[in-house]
């Protein structure tokens, strides 16, 4: 083919792309406000999005957090500024790692959970039944998991920003010989409620990316398990890229003032 | 007698791919039609354009005198109101227990209270040969018949006055397409359902229609009563009906 042919043809295939994830965002909103309400549901999916993913956040998270405080130590000592520590480790969890890695895994975890369970749905003509049985598939499949990921992600971020700390103090007092007391009151006192908000309010957005990823690809795949399996990889891709560029687009916004 | 199902030259086309060209059918009030085809011939496409899921591009199609084509929303769930539904794999829920799963309708779109869904899921359940012991089962630990026959239960769980039949016997051994298909005609005949089926199955067809139509290239191009299926000397129907290599009948991807 013709190299500008394959251009255009990418350019076109990516605004239509674009288009129909547009068209699917503002059908979800439609079905997120509109009633009925499947409380249940929504319920069911915070159990699978936030409690079931509260491990896998709370091991990167400790692990981040001891690792941070390590970095920052070996760093900062060239500098006799290893009383940093502490502060960093909290700023830096709050208000970008705890989120960030936070969505992440629950992106790996959960998008793809969603997208295999929405695309197997669709390939085996469960979602044409739902509708043939006077249920709208937005309203059951699509909106109780974008409300539950969006109430679950600030829930699990603020369980990361906790654990991740604590990884940092766990470092910082058995393994660099901080002084306990001074390492929390230091993290105290630097800390500020900002800083916290900001990234919950990130992780709301990422939870809102991450099922919406994970049910639109689902929504669209076609072509058997085949179609399922790319669908799963779409999601779980698309996500992740979102949250990053998101993430960047927000700490330019929150803390450009 | 009046028509419940009726369809007015329609048309369908994916791309380039013009699958309905042109499909006039009709099915009276209290009849069960049958429409045979080869596979790619537009049977499953006809039936998801009657359904709702598909939206013709030209064309009409009237549910009990009503036109259908191009409703959404409130206006569209009222029609499948009226419409019972078995898919041809089932199309059950994973996520839901066989009881969930028959009464689903009547839990979802009328609000009714659990227990009073759970007796009508044995009522339905009975209906189709089935006992309380698959009540809580999941899909995924019932045999390929059972399946079916739960698909059935909750195709007439909500006894409506339309019921549509994709592939009804597909996968199935010859006992258990039997049974389904006995099972099928006695439920439609206990419900006074107006049904359509889509198969190539010819036992299936003998079996519950009284009236049968051959769809061919997207147009219907044959209907009548069952009984004149064997007198027809139809040729295209003729090679159809005894499953025969030669023939008018275009065969897809020779």
């Amino acid at each position: 083919m013709n190299p500008l042919a394959r251009i255009g043809r990418f350019f076109l295939g990516f605004l239509a792309h674009t288009g129909r994830l547009a068209v699917f965002i503002a059908h979800s909103f439609v079905a997120i406000i509109q009633p009925p309400y499947y409380l249940r549901l929504i319920g069911q999916q915070m159990i699978r999005i936030g409690y079931f993913s509260l491990p896998v956040v709370a091991l990167t998270s400790f692990f981040t957090g001891g690792v941070l405080a390590l970095q920052i130590y070996y760093g900062g000592n060239q500098f006799n500024s290893e009383a940093i520590v502490s502060s960093i480790v909290a700023l830096g969890i709050t208000r970008e790692l705890g989120p960030v890695l936070g969505g992440l895994m629950v992106a790996g975890r959960v998008s793809a959970a969603i997208a295999a369970e929405i695309g197997t749905m669709r390939v085996t003509e469960q979602i044409d039944a739902l509708t043939t049985l006077s249920t709208e598939p937005f309203k059951y499949l699509v909106a109780p998991r974008v409300i539950a990921a969006v109430i679950s992600m600030p829930l699990l971020a603020l369980v990361a920003d906790i654990i991740g700390i604590m990884g940092g103090f766990v470092v910082g007092t058995q393994s660099l010989g901080f002084n306990p007391a001074i390492y929390m009151q230091l993290t105290i006192d630097f800390i500020t409620p900002d800083d916290i908000t900001s990234g919950l309010i990130k992780a709301a957005v990422f939870g809102f990316i991450i099922a919406i990823m994970g049910c639109y690809n689902g929504y669209h795949s076609a072509g058997g398990a085949q179609g399922v399996g790319r669908a799963t990889t779409n999601a779980v891709v698309s996500a992740s890229i979102l949250i990053l560029s998101a993430n960047y687009l927000m700490t330019s916004l929150l803390f450009s003032s | 007698m009046t028509d419940m199902i009726k369809l007015s030259n329609v048309h369908k086309s994916f791309g380039s791919k013009h699958v309905l060209k042109g499909v006039d059918l009709s099915v009276e009030k209290g009849s069960s039609l049958v429409v045979i085809g080869g596979s790619g011939s537009g049977k499953s496409v006809m039936m998801k354009s009657i359904l709702g899921l598909l939206t013709p591009e030209k064309g009409e199609i009237e549910i009990n005198g009503h036109p259908t084509v191009g409703l959404k929303g409130g206006k569209r769930d009222l029609v499948n109101r009226q419409f019972g539904m078995l898919f041809q794999n089932g199309a059950l829920f994973d996520s839901l227990p066989v009881w969930q799963n028959v009464s689903f309708a009547a839990m979802q779109g009328s609000n009714m209270p659990a227990d009073e869904a759970l007796e009508l899921a044995k009522e339905s359940l009975a209906l189709v040969g089935l006992g309380e012991n698959v009540l809580d089962l999941y899909p995924a630990s019932l045999s390929g018949g059972m399946h079916k026959r739960v698909g059935l239960a909750r195709a007439i769980a909500t006894r409506p006055p339309i019921i549509f039949f994709d592939e009804p016997t597909t996968g199935l051994d010859p006992i258990m397409t039997d049974v389904i298909n006995h099972l099928i005609r006695d439920c439609v005949n206990e419900l006074g359902a107006t049904t359509m089926t889509i198969t190539h199955d010819m036992s299936s067809v003998r079996t519950i229609g009284d009236k049968a139509a051959l769809l061919y290239q997207g147009k219907i191009i044959w209907s009548g009563n069952v009984d004149a299926l064997d007198q027809s000397d139809d040729p295209f129907l003729v090679q159809f009906i005894n499953g025969l290599a030669d023939g008018p009948i275009e065969i897809a991807g020779a």
